[in-house]
């Protein structure tokens, strides 16, 4: 309860913090009149005092919050609608792809930890641990242009002269006509490339959780009572195992809508990351703010709830 | 091997002994031996950077006339066409081996400031909030509660679009890249040292220091100080890592490094819209990315292992 309200002030802080930097940015509401020859300074000023743009910095940061406590984050100028609307549109896509990517990582992550915590320090382990920390040393961008490359551009050759061949941009042939085989063409190769970085923390995490609970005195138990080792790992090793990567997992998420901002514009998905992109190409501030405090609210919600999770799963671990 | 035997065995009952010293063996031959193939690779991309005008076949600039519209590729691939440009052109036809070596000195440039930035903001800024504590570690933790709850990316695009908005882009120099890395990229050092420092006062040498009278100032730079540099260079060595993609990533995207000067990572920015007929144009920039990067993490992997044992 005290760490609920505890970042109450920090979310606080935190929109201060942006109003303060985004404040200097060029641009904002009246940038399209500017540049027009027939609006005269006087003009500008007139709708600067109607916006309330001449009021000091703590005013309009006052003002502002009060708006976006009731649900109004102001107007996006690159898409002529309220930011709320811009973002609510999008984001379908995103969770589609971050939903996508996140059981991507989680499954074949805990999996590949699982498998190499229990033949540590053999061949499988090093080629399993060697390949994450590929993942992690590679440049997202980079990993889908060469995604591109392999997949769209030239295809993989199959045996008996099939290929595979995807394709590498939008969320759809056809975005009138659903079919599913055709989203799910389109989802694999953006998803697969924005797994990767979780997916390699994942496993690492997972492999040395796993790894220090294999040396507990309970798994000695199970092993003398004479289960069976897949019992041993996945009934009594797996439990404990898990609850440091779950809070790995619940703090890595909104990591992964920035990291969507990259994957999205390579693969023109139509998700919240282009349309970040596109706000800061058009210098639409209002998108922007809302954008980047919609985010800071949702590290801070899930910084909390991995707190919960994990005092909830370890009943040994206590908060005040 | 059963599984079973192998949960048991590190505290374990037959060849006990045999199989720990093999384990410890060959995970020290290992972390070691990646760590020093690190440093290899690591000192030949830094020669390389340092000697890019020498080794450079071109100036990176320089457009060549047999150019006409399409990269000129490689000369592997076609050494009839490749106009004596080893790793081919890129995509406005520059070449590309003279663009990779003075690539490598900005990447390692902006990492390298970069860090030295963000690590001397965060030690001072930890090593206050772990030393006085009370309200001077509260007010810094927040502050840094703040910027770790931002994600990066996002935040370093948003202040780089400011930048290149309110001059020109061509303001996006080098200098600016770096100032505005560091100055977001140091929380991370900053809980460290704080930690590290909660630590590190209770201990006797630091009360030994105060009982004689040394000032504040003396006792966290002199006495607590040298006492949490291994922790430190071990997170600012995996951080450069971490730098290089951040800029590169930036500067992929346009708003990093701009062209002409090259980047690893601007060099990419066009790549996509050539990746049908110039492979090389995509994949040689970031293979030099993934190398160094690599290479990187794995002296920091092995720093780790060397300097501190318990922080794994």
């Amino acid at each position: 309860m005290r760490r609920t309200l505890q970042s109450i002030p920090l979310l606080l802080l935190i929109s201060m913090i942006l109003f303060l930097i985004l404040d200097k940015a060029p641009g904002g509401p009246l940038a399209p009149y500017l540049q027009n020859p027939h609006i005269t300074p006087a003009d500008i000023a007139r709708l600067k005092h109607n916006l309330g743009l001449d009021q000091p910095l703590p005013v309009r940061y006052v003002k502002w919050l009060g708006q976006v406590l009731r649900g109004d984050l102001g107007y996006s100028t690159s898409n002529s609608e309220p930011v709320l609307q811009a973002m609510l549109e999008r984001l379908p896509a995103t969770l589609e792809l971050m939903g996508a990517s996140t059981l991507i990582a989680i499954v074949v992550g805990i999996g590949a930890g699982i498998f190499s915590a229990v033949r540590p320090y053999t061949f499988a382990d090093y080629f399993i641990t060697t390949f994450a920390f590929f993942g992690q040393s590679m440049p997202v961008f980079w990993l889908a242009l060469m995604m591109q490359l392999a997949f769209a551009v030239h295809g993989i050759p199959l045996p008996f002269g099939y290929q595979i061949q995807l394709p590498s941009a939008g969320l759809a042939d056809n975005v009138d006509s659903f079919s599913l085989g055709d989203r799910l063409s389109h989802l694999i190769l953006p998803a697969v490339v924005l797994s990767v970085l979780s997916l390699a923390l994942y496993s690492r995490f997972m492999r040395s959780s796993m790894l220090e609970v294999t040396q507990t005195d309970y798994m000695r138990t199970a092993a003398a009572k004479g289960l069976a080792p897949r019992t041993i790992i996945f009934k009594h090793g797996l439990k404990n195992a898990l609850i440091p990567v779950v809070t790995v997992i619940a703090l890595s998420l909104p990591g992964l809508i920035a990291g969507a901002v990259v994957t999205e514009t390579i693969f023109s998905w139509p998700g919240m990351g282009r349309l970040f992109i596109n706000a800061l190409q058009q210098e639409d501030i209002a998108l922007l703010m809302g954008y980047l405090c919609v985010i800071a609210f949702l590290v801070v919600l899930f910084n909390l709830l991995a707190d919960i999770t994990y005092a909830w799963l370890d009943p040994r671990v206590k908060y005040d | 091997m059963s599984t079973g035997s192998v949960l048991i065995s590190p505290a374990g009952i037959e060849d006990d002994d045999l199989q720990m010293t093999k384990v410890t063996f060959w995970r020290r031959l290992r972390r070691h031996r990646l760590a020093v193939a690190g440093f290899v690779v690591l000192a030949f991309i830094v020669l390389c950077a340092v000697f890019a005008p020498q080794l450079s076949p071109f100036d990176p600039t320089y457009i060549d006339p047999h150019w006409q519209g399409n990269p000129l590729p490689p000369c592997f691939v076609n050494s009839s066409q490749c106009a004596g440009h080893i790793l081919g052109t890129d995509e406005v036809g520059r070449d590309l081996l003279s663009r990779l070596l003075f690539g490598a000195r900005i990447s390692l440039t902006v990492a390298f400031f970069a860090v030295v930035m963000e690590v001397v903001i965060g030690t001072i800024l930890g090593a206050l909030a772990g030393y006085y504590g009370g309200w001077v570690d509260y007010v810094i933790m927040r502050v840094t509660d703040v910027f770790l709850s931002i994600p990066l990316l996002p935040l370093l695009l948003v202040l780089t679009g400011i930048v290149a908005a309110s001059s020109s882009k061509a303001s996006l120099s080098f200098l600016t890249i770096v100032i505005i890395i560091g100055a977001l990229s140091w929380p991370g050092v900053a809980r460290l040292v704080r930690a590290t420092f909660l630590s590190l006062r209770e201990r006797e040498f630091a009360e030994a220091a105060r009982a004689v009278g040394n000032n504040d100032f003396r006792i966290i730079f002199r006495h607590l100080l040298p006492n949490a540099i291994a922790p430190i260079v071990v997170q600012a060595t995996l951080d450069v890592a971490n730098v290089i993609v951040l800029e590169s990533t930036l500067s992929f995207l346009g708003f990093g490094i701009q062209p002409p000067t090259a980047s690893w990572g601007n060099m990419l920015a066009n790549a996509q819209a050539t990746l049908e007929q110039a492979w090389w144009v995509a994949v040689l920039p970031g293979l030099c990315i993934l190398f160094t990067v690599l290479a990187i993490n794995y002296i920091g992997d092995g720093l780790r292992d060397a300097l501190d044992p318990n922080m794994r």
